[in-house]
This record gives structure tokens, C-alpha cells and sequence, in this order.
């Protein structure tokens, strides 16, 4: 019942931040259709290692999709060619017997490559920080059933928080702008009561820190939405932009 | 020891002089009645001498309730009590303490920011590349709190019993009941930081049903509870960098703990980006490290989970307590082929609503594992609903050590239902035909996309096919009350300790526990330990300590480094996975148990003579990283097996197959083994000395567990 094929690999190796990089060829023979792109790469990895040579650098921990660890650039699409899912989650049955897959890192100005296929990813985590959360402390908060909140509203506000950080929007996007992982995140807090208060001054800081990090501007090409593997819509976008007016008004 | 030698010259000097008597005896007067009853004197007195030696042994081998820092008082007002009366440290001086935290789990980032909103000053550590990427972000099903929000007669003693029974008595109670007390504030907090919960129609929270409970007290957030959750945590976290109470450090390993004078007094961590090994000082060094499931290499955790810094505490002195407790979840997608790198989790929450069951014909077993029939070819009369069957009360709910087993059960007699013989069914027709296929699609739609992702397969049209795997440890670094371990200074968290599961821990505990430990518990009782501290300056990362572990480090890597064999990481890792799942796995017995601890040393020495580590120390190595966990998963694994050959009963996640009941049900032994076994570290390749912790129950009366009725 297996089914295996054939494929040839280009792998952009690169030894480290400031070392040239460039295209390495692979060929691999009887992988297993149902492993995960991934799990091809383990096993180039184990054939590099047989070989003496040094396995390929990706970045990945969960292998369920969920934890945005993951990124890769395949075949021109940040997680490959399926449709919302991320690279783990992506199986070599989508892949044709005697094809050449190219793998590249992440590109984008605010994501130095690390090595090899690993990218730095920190921006994301400053983006958060300039106010991407509800300022309470812990203990001293009201009853969870205290503020009842609209199922459509809640339903909403979780879809927007399934962004898993990954950075294929901003990788996707011809300006390198991470327009839709910040909305993603403002229209969360938006759309619920207990983030609402603080949602103009949010916005604008994330707005802010976004630029200061060398992200693009956001020209509503749309590539982001088609590319992110857990279809957070493009409507957050929307969404932010009101709230950034709303904030240029009240300054 | 000092007493034992006493004890021994005593014995050796009463025997002695009996002897003399004898002699004595015999020259006076021969007489054979006289010199029997001295003799038994004798023996009398030896066999108490020996008594008193055994018990002052045992004595020095057992761990006092004063010891596990258990407060007095009733059950219910304990922690009350302790906070009470625990010292604090004041403002001004908060600010002059600093405390690492490894780890940003929702134990560790809950704690690191909570520590922080307080005013302390917290270093921060973790593998991956941004802390929001633990991975407690996997779980999926939800998190349990007594909120008794459905009316469904649920309370605070409720789920503390829920959770003593459903760890087959072997957790601490007075730990448990707050776990209890606290799981309220969890929820309310986790709202206030915008954590978007599945609600109802009338916008309040809803709930679902997890093993273990015959009430609704799960909270969810679709199937990415964890991710919410740790996403909360994350934003509490990043907003203290941003205000600067927190230094970041993510991809970093911490590879040792340095102890000044008895206390933990900071870190030696290893930059995974330059290589490059660096020192961190603080005043209290607090592990959150997470589980070591991984030691079976095929688990649901993720890929960089792993016991290190548990095991590398161990070394240096904190008790490594119930090894052997390792939970396996019934419900994950079956293995499927060599190359396999993970197994993936199916969501307990799917219990609610998906039928477990294999054929009742074997010859419909075989032709589902020849490929020639569907699950959905099989009609209704010829499925046997095992659970449902054998468990009436509980039916799919049942725990899930229960389940497990009950599924390995069904397999073993030849009932499986995949090519391999190793899968049974989770059906979910009959839920689709009561609640239509929109409702269960809005339930688990996710988890259905998972599954057809790996599988292929839809699972609205043909069931779902699951099968048992390693997923979760009970087991862990010993903790008292107040979660420090044996060496002061030092706390452990989250799911790197072993305080709340006992035996076996119910689905949603693990979330509940986490971020009790983190936000509402460790952040007080760390200050009846730093209040001590405020007089003890910031100390030099120069201090021979330092250089000592660091020096330790550098040679251990040197050493990997330099054993240039012939086999990767990944292949030796997979070979101790599998003796670990054959003979330390679902069913264990004392002569797997010991054919496991042969195997798993000659692994060892296979691994120090034969891993081949590609490229160079100081520079980003992948190969390196998996090889300094895969040495601690080695002797990890042994020490698992070990306590498990100790352990002659079954309870929990731990089942031997010499001790059950007719029926096939686990079999505790409470006379002899109502303890917490806590290991010491005695040196390399010495065996360790096992310390019990007697457990108590004052409050519940312990019975045999029993989901049938
Ligand atoms: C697939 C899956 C689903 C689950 N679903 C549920 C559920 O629905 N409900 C539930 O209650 N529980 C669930 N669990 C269990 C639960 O997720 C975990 O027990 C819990 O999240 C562990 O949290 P933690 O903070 O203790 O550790 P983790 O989340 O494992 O975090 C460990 C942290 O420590 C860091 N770290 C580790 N070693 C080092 C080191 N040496 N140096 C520096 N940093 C280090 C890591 O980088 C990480 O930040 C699930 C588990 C799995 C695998
Ligand atoms: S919005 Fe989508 S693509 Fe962007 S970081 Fe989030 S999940 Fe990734
Ligand atoms: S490895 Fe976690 S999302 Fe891919």
C-alpha cells in the first residue's frame, strides 16, 4: 500500500549570518509518500550524517501545526504548495515521482537567515511587546462569567488568535510586511471586551514598532492571507486600519 | 552513618557476651535446657538488634511530612493557613533579587511574569526561538476549574477528588486540594488577559467532559486550549520585557545548575545560536522544564522536549521522584511507517462524542488489516464497543490509563484493525447523526483536518483509527509544598515536577496545573525562601562554582565531540524508544523490567562509543543539541526501569502485569506501596538510593477504582 518516490532537492546552505549562502542539489530515493516534508528532510539529514557531511539547519518542534516553529520556502510558497498548513504538516504525497523541490529560508529584511534553512524571528516577539497583550497583573481580576461576551464576537476574536507567529505573511509579501500577524493580534484584543480598552494605543504601538523593525508597508496585495497556513483573514486588516485611525484622530 | 556503625558494634558486642554466658553456662553445668534458653536469649536479642538497625535505616530513608512542608490543619484551609503565615519580601527589596526561570511553558512564563508584575528581577530561558513556542502550545482539549458553571453539582472538593482517585491514590492531598482551590482564579485570570474561551449563546463560558469526571468542568478554546493559554502567559511575559523585569534568553540550553554553599545560586547555559557556554547568576533558580516523555523517542511531545535539566538537578542532588509514572494517551494516530519522527495526539475532548470499538469478529479483524474492509462495511451488531461494554459507568470516558490498556487488551488478541494490527476505531457516525455534521465539524473540525492531513483518510465518512502512545510524565523532580526541591534555592514546575497526578493524571489536569504552579502558587511560596535572601549580594559568575560547572560542561561536550563513531543521534535514540515501549511501556513485568535495564545499558555504552556528531562545539549543531539530551534519555530511561522493577503493584500509568485482578484491572498494593519513591543520586553508575515519602491519606478513604458502576 505504500507508495514511494523519487525526488532531487535544492537546499539554500548557509553556513552562518554573514557567510555566503547557495543552492546545494540532493537526490533521494524512496521516500515514503506518507511522510511529512519533514520527516523527508530527517532522513537527508541521516544521509548527510552517513556521509560525514553537516545535516541541514531547519527550524520545527511541534510537527502538529501549532506552534509556528516551522517555516521553509517551497517551490515559491512559504510552507509549500498545500493549502492551510503548515510545513510539518505538509506530506510528501502532494509531491510528484521525480520532482525537484526547492527549499530556501524565510526572505525578508527583518528575518536574518541563522543558518542554513533557520531564520531570526525575534521582530515578531518585539512587535508583541511594544503591546500586544491586556495590561493586568496577575490575581485581583474579575469572575471569567462576570462580562458576557457574543458567541459570534468570541468565535471571532479566537479565529484571529490562531495565528501561530510562523512569519509566512510577511516572508509572502512582495513589501516584507507583517500587516497581517500585527492585526491578527490587535483584533483579538479588539473584539473582546476585557482588550478593548486598550485597543487604539495598541494598535499604534504595534503599528509603530512594525515600522522601526524594517517591515514593509502594506499595499493590500493579499498574498499574506492566501499564504498563511491557518487562514487568519484578511479582514483583521480591516479591522486594524480602523483602529489606527481611530488612534490618529484621537491624537 | 554514625549510628549505623553504633548499632552494628552494639549487636556485635550483645552477641559477644551471649556468647560468653554460653561458655560459662556450659563449664558450670552442662546442662542442655539451661543452654537452649540462653540461646534463644540470644537470638532474641540479635533479631531485636537487627530490627532497630532495619528501622533507623528506614527511618533515615523516609521523608517526614514536616520535611514535604505540608501545613497543619483541615484540609480545606491549609493553604489558607500557609499563606497566612508565610514570610514575604517587601517592595524595596524585590527589586535587589533576581531568580532565572528555565523554561516558558505555561509554568514558566506564568511564573517568570508573574515574579516580574511583583517586582523581582527574572532571567528567562528557553529552547526555541520565541518563548511562545513551548510546548505546552500543543495541547489541545482544554484545562479543568471548579467553576461548577453548568450546576452540574461540581465543587473545589469535587475536582481535588476527581484527581486523587483518577491518580490511583498516590498523590499528596493537601498539593492536590489547592491545585483545587486555585483552579478558579486560573480561568478568571486567563479571561482578563483576552484569552477568547468557546462560549455559549448567551455569551457565558461553555464547558465539555473529560476522562476521569462524570461532570462538565472542562474550559476550551476550540481544539487549541494550550495555544490560548500559552499565548496569554506569553503576552503577560512580553509586556514585563518590555517594562524590563524580564531578560529573555531564547535559544538557550541550560545545561547544569551551580550550587554555592547548598544553595542554587544560578545556571550554566549553552548559546544554541554561537555555541558558545555562558553563566547566570540569581538568587533562586526555578525549573520548568517540562516532561521526558521523548525518552521513548516516539511521543506526542514535541521534538525539542527532553529531561535534561531535570536529570542534570538530579546529579546534583534533588530527588528524582515515581520515574516509572509515564502516561499513555489512547487516543493517537497509530504508527505508520520507519521514517515516523513523532506521533500525533487526537484531543481526549474527541471521548465526548467519538465510539471506541473493534470488531466483534476476527475475521472482520483481518480483513480491516489485509485492506479488503472499511470500518464502515462493519454493521452495527458485529462491533463490540469495548469501553462501553466493560466500563457502563464511564463507558469512553473512563481514564485514560484505562483506556489504554483496554485497547492494548483488544490488539493483543488479534482485534486491531490497521495493516499492523495495532489500531482500534473512534467513530464519530453516531454523533454526526444526532448533532448533524456542522456541529461536530464547529467542535473538532481542527482536529479532523489534522487527522486527514497524516492519514489521508476522512474521518466524517470511514472512523477514525487511534491506537495508544507515550505522551505525558507523572513522574518528576520531588517537591515539597512550597515546590522546592531537595536543594534550597531550587524550585521546580509545570510538568518537570512530580507533585499533583500521582499515578495517572486526567486529561486537562496538565494545562490546570501548569499555570496553578506558575501564576498562584510558586510566586508565594518563592518568597518564604527569598526573604532569607535580601541581605545576600548579587554574586560574581567568577566564583570557582562557576568555573567548576562550566569546566564539567566544556569536557563533557569535548568528549561527545570526540567520539567521531558511526551512528547519528537520531538512530540510537530510536533503538532506546523502542526497548523503552516494549518492556517499559503499557505492560511491564520484573523480567522485562530487568531485560530493559541490560538493553538500556548497552545503549549507553553503544552511545559513548559509537555517536557520530558532525561539524564543531562552538557553532550552531543541531546534532550536538539532541546528542547532550539523548545521553540524559539514556540514563533517564534506566532509572524508569529501575523504579519500575521496584514498584511490585500496578497503579496508575504503571502496570505490572504480575500484579491484576481477574478481570484484568490494575491491582495496588497499598500495604507496601503507598509511597513516593524519590531517588538520590550516589555518582556515575552507582545504583541510587531509594527515600520514601509515606503518603497519607488523612481525608479520602482510598478504594479501588472503579469506572464500571
Ligand atoms: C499533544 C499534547 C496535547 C496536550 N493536551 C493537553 C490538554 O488538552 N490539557 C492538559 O491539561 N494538558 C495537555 N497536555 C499536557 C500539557 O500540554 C503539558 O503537560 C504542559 O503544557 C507542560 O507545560 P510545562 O510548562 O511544564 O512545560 P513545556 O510546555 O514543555 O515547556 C518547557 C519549556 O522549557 C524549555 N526548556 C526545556 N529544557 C530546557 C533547557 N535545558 N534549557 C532552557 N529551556 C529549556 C522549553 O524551551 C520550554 O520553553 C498535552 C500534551 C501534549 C503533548
Ligand atoms: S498571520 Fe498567518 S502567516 Fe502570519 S504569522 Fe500568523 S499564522 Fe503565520
Ligand atoms: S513544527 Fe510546529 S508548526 Fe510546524
Amino acid at each position: 500500500m505504500e507508495k514511494t518516490i523519487n525526488i532531487t532537492l535544492k537546499v539554500w546552505r548557509q553556513a552562518g549570518p554573514k557567510a555566503k549562502g547557495g543552492f546545494q542539489t540532493y537526490k533521494l530515493e524512496n521516500i515514503s509518500t506518507d511522510s511529512s516534508f519533514l520527516e523527508m528532510l530527517d532522513v537527508l539529514n541521516e544521509q548527510l550524517i552517513g556521509e560525514r557531511k553537516e545535516p541541514i539547519a531547519f527550524d520545527h518542534d511541534c510537527r502538529e501545526g501549532i506552534c509556528g516553529m516551522c517555516s521553509l520556502y517551497i517551490n515559491g510558497h512559504p510552507h509549500g504548495p498545500d493549502t492551510s498548513v503548515t510545513t510539518c504538516q505538509l506530506h510528501m504525497r502532494k509531491f510528484k515521482d521525480g520532482e525537484t523541490i526547492t527549499v530556501e529560508p524565510w526572505r525578508s529584511a527583518a528575518f536574518p537567515v541563522i543558518k542554513d534553512l533557520m531564520v531570526d524571528r525575534r521582530a515578531y516577539d518585539k512587535i508583541i511587546q511594544a503591546g500586544g497583550f491586556v495590561s493586568v497583573n496577575t490575581g485581583g481580576v474579575p469572575d471569567a462569567n462576570a462580562i458576557p461576551i457574543p458567541k459570534a464576537k468570541a468565535d471571532e476574536a479566537m479565529d484571529a488568535a490562531s495565528c501561530i507567529g510562523c512569519g509566512a505573511c510577511a516572508a509572502a509579501c512582495k513589501n516584507g510586511s507583517a500587516m497581517l500577524f500585527v492585526a491578527a493580534k490587535v483584533s483579538q484584543l479588539a473584539l473582546l471586551p476585557q482588550g478593548r480598552v486598550e485597543a487604539t494605543r495598541r494598535a499604534k504601538a504595534m503599528v509603530a514598532k512594525m515600522d522601526e523593525l524594517g517591515f514593509g508597508n502594506c499595499t493590500n496585495t493579499g498574498a499574506c492571507a492566501a499564504e498563511c497556513p491557518k487562514n487568519v483573514s484578511l479582514s483583521n486588516i480591516a479591522r486594524l486600519n480602523r483602529e489606527f485611525i481611530c488612534a490618529k484622530f484621537q491624537d | 552513618m554514625a549510628k549505623k556503625e553504633q548499632i552494628a558494634a552494639t549487636i556485635k558486642s550483645v552477641k559477644e557476651k551471649v556468647e560468653a554466658v554460653k561458655d560459662k553456662v556450659d563449664q558450670i553445668t552442662g546442662d542442655p535446657a539451661t543452654i537452649e534458653a540462653v540461646d534463644a536469649v540470644k537470638n532474641a536479642t540479635v533479631k531485636i538488634a537487627k530490627a532497630v538497625k532495619a528501622a533507623v535505616e528506614n527511618k533515615d530513608n523516609v521523608i517526614t511530612l514536616a520535611e514535604a512542608k505540608i501545613p497543619e490543619g483541615p484540609l480545606a484551609e491549609k493553604w489558607t493557613n500557609y499563606k497566612a503565615h508565610q514570610k514575604l519580601v517587601n517592595p524595596a527589596n524585590k527589586r535587589r533579587l533576581d531568580v532565572i526561570v528555565v523554561g516558558t511553558g505555561l509554568a514558566g512564563a506564568s511564573a517568570a511574569a508573574s515574579l516580574a508584575e511583583m517586582g523581582f528581577n527574572v532571567l528567562d530561558f528557553c529552547i526555541q526561538d520565541s518563548p511562545r513556542r513551548a510546548h505546552s502550545i500543543a495541547a489541545q482539549g482544554g484545562i479543568n476549574a471548579a467553576k461548577n458553571y453548568q450546576n452540574d453539582g461540581d465543587s473545589v472538593y469535587r475536582l481535588f477528588y476527581d484527581t486523587i482517585k483518577g491518580g490511583d491514590y498516590r498523590a499528596r492531598e493537601a498539593n492536590v486540594y489547592r491545585l483545587a482551590e486555585v483552579s478558579n482564579n486560573i480561568i478568571d485570570q486567563c479571561v482578563a488577559q483576552g484569552v477568547p474561551f468557546a462560549r455559549e449563546y448567551g455569551g457565558l463560558l461553555d464547558n465539555r467532559s473529560f476522562g476521569g469526571a462524570q461532570v462538565s468542568r472542562t474550559f476550551y478554546a476550540k481544539g487549541q486550549t494550550g495555544q490560548q493559554l500559552l499565548l496569554g502567559a506569553y503576552s503577560a511575559l512580553s509586556r514585563q520585557i518590555a517594562n524590563g523585569k524580564v531578560k529573555m534568553y531564547s535559544r538557550y540550553e541550560m545545561l547544569d545548575v551551580v550550587i554555592i554553599e547548598g544553595r542554587a545560586r544560578g545556571i550554566i547555559a549553552r548559546n544554541l545560536v554561537t555555541g558558545k557556554i555562558e553563566r547566570f547568576f540569581a538568587h533562586a533558580v526555578v525549573i520548568g522544564t517540562g516532561g521526558y516523555g521523548n525518552t521513548f523517542f516516539l511521543s506526542t511531545n514535541a521534538m525539542a522536549s527532553n529531561g535534561s535539566a531535570a536529570w542534570q538537578i538530579y546529579k546534583k542532588g534533588a530527588y528524582f521522584a515515581n520515574p516509572c509514572y509515564a502516561q499513555i494517551h489512547p487516543t493517537c494516530i497509530p504508527v505508520h511507517g520507519a521514517f515516523q519522527s513523532k506521533l500525533t495526539l487526537m484531543s481526549e475532548s474527541l471521548r465526548n462524542d467519538g465510539r471506541i470499538w473493534v470488531p466483534k469478529k476476527l475475521e472482520d479483524a483481518k480483513a480491516l488489516q489485509a485492506g479488503k474492509l472499511k470500518g464502515r462495511d462493519i454493521p452495527e451488531e458485529d462491533r463490540d464497543y469495548y469501553l462501553e461494554r466493560r466500563y457502563p459507568a464511564f463507558g469512553n470516558l473512563v481514564p485514560r490509563d484505562v483506556a489504554s490498556r483496554a485497547a492494548k487488551e483488544r490488539c493483543d488478541a488479534g482485534y486491531g484493525v490497521n495493516a499492523t494490527g495495532l489500531a482500534v476505531f473512534l467513530d464519530f457516525s453516531d454523533a454526526i447523526q444526532r448533532l448533524g455534521k456542522d456541529v461536530v465539524a464547529s467542535k473538532y473540525g481542527n482536529l479532523f483536518q489534522m487527522y486527514e492531513k497524516i492519514v489521508d483518510e476522512n474521518p466524517y465518512e470511514n472512523p477514525m483509527m487511534i491506537f495508544p502512545a507515550i505522551h505525558y510524565t507523572m513522574g518528576g523532580i520531588w517537591v515539597d509544598y512550597e515546590l522546592q526541591t531537595s536543594i534550597k534555592g531550587l524550585f521546580c514546575i509545570g510538568e518537570a515536577n512530580f507533585s499533583d497526578h500521582g499515578a495517572n493524571r486526567l486529561g486537562a489536569s496538565a494545562l490546570m496545573q501548569g499555570l496553578a504552579d506558575g501564576y498562584f502558587v510558586l510566586p508565594y511560596t518563592i518568597q518564604n525562601y527569598l526573604s532569607d535572601q535580601i541581605q545576600v549580594p548579587r554574586m560574581s559568575t567568577d566564583l570557582p562554582e562557576f568555573e567548576e560547572a562550566e569546566k564539567a560542561i566544556e569536557l563533557k561536550i569535548e568528549k561527545l565531540m570526540a567520539i567521531q563513531g558511526h551512528r547519528s543521534v537520531d538512530s540510537i535514540h530510536r533503538e532506546l524508544g523502542l526497548a523503552m515501549w516494549d518492556f517499559v511501556g503499557m505492560g511491564r513485568t520484573a523480567e522485562g523490567l530487568k531485560e530493559a535495564l541490560k538493553k538500556i545499558r548497552e545503549i549507553k555504552k553503544l552511545f559513548w562509543s559509537e555517536v557520530f556528531i558532525p561539524g564543531t562545539a562552538d557553532d550552531l549543531n543541531v546534532e550536538l543539541e539532541k546528542a547532550i539530551r539523548l545521553a540524559d534519555f539514556i540514563e533517564i530511561g534506566e532509572l524508569m526501569a529501575l523504579d519500575g522493577l521496584d514498584r511490585e503493584e500496578s497503579c496508575g500509568g504503571h502496570f505490572r502485569e504480575e500484579f491484576q485482578t481477574p478481570e484484568g484491572e490494575a491491582l495496588r498494593q497499598d500495604d507496601k506501596f503507598s509511597y513516593v519513591s524519590c531517588w538520590k543520586f550516589n555518582g556515575e553508575d552507582k545504583e541510587p538510593t531509594l527515600i520514601k515519602e509515606p503518603l497519607n491519606y488523612e481525608f479520602v478513604k482510598r478504594q479501588t477504582r472503579n469506572y464500571k458502576a
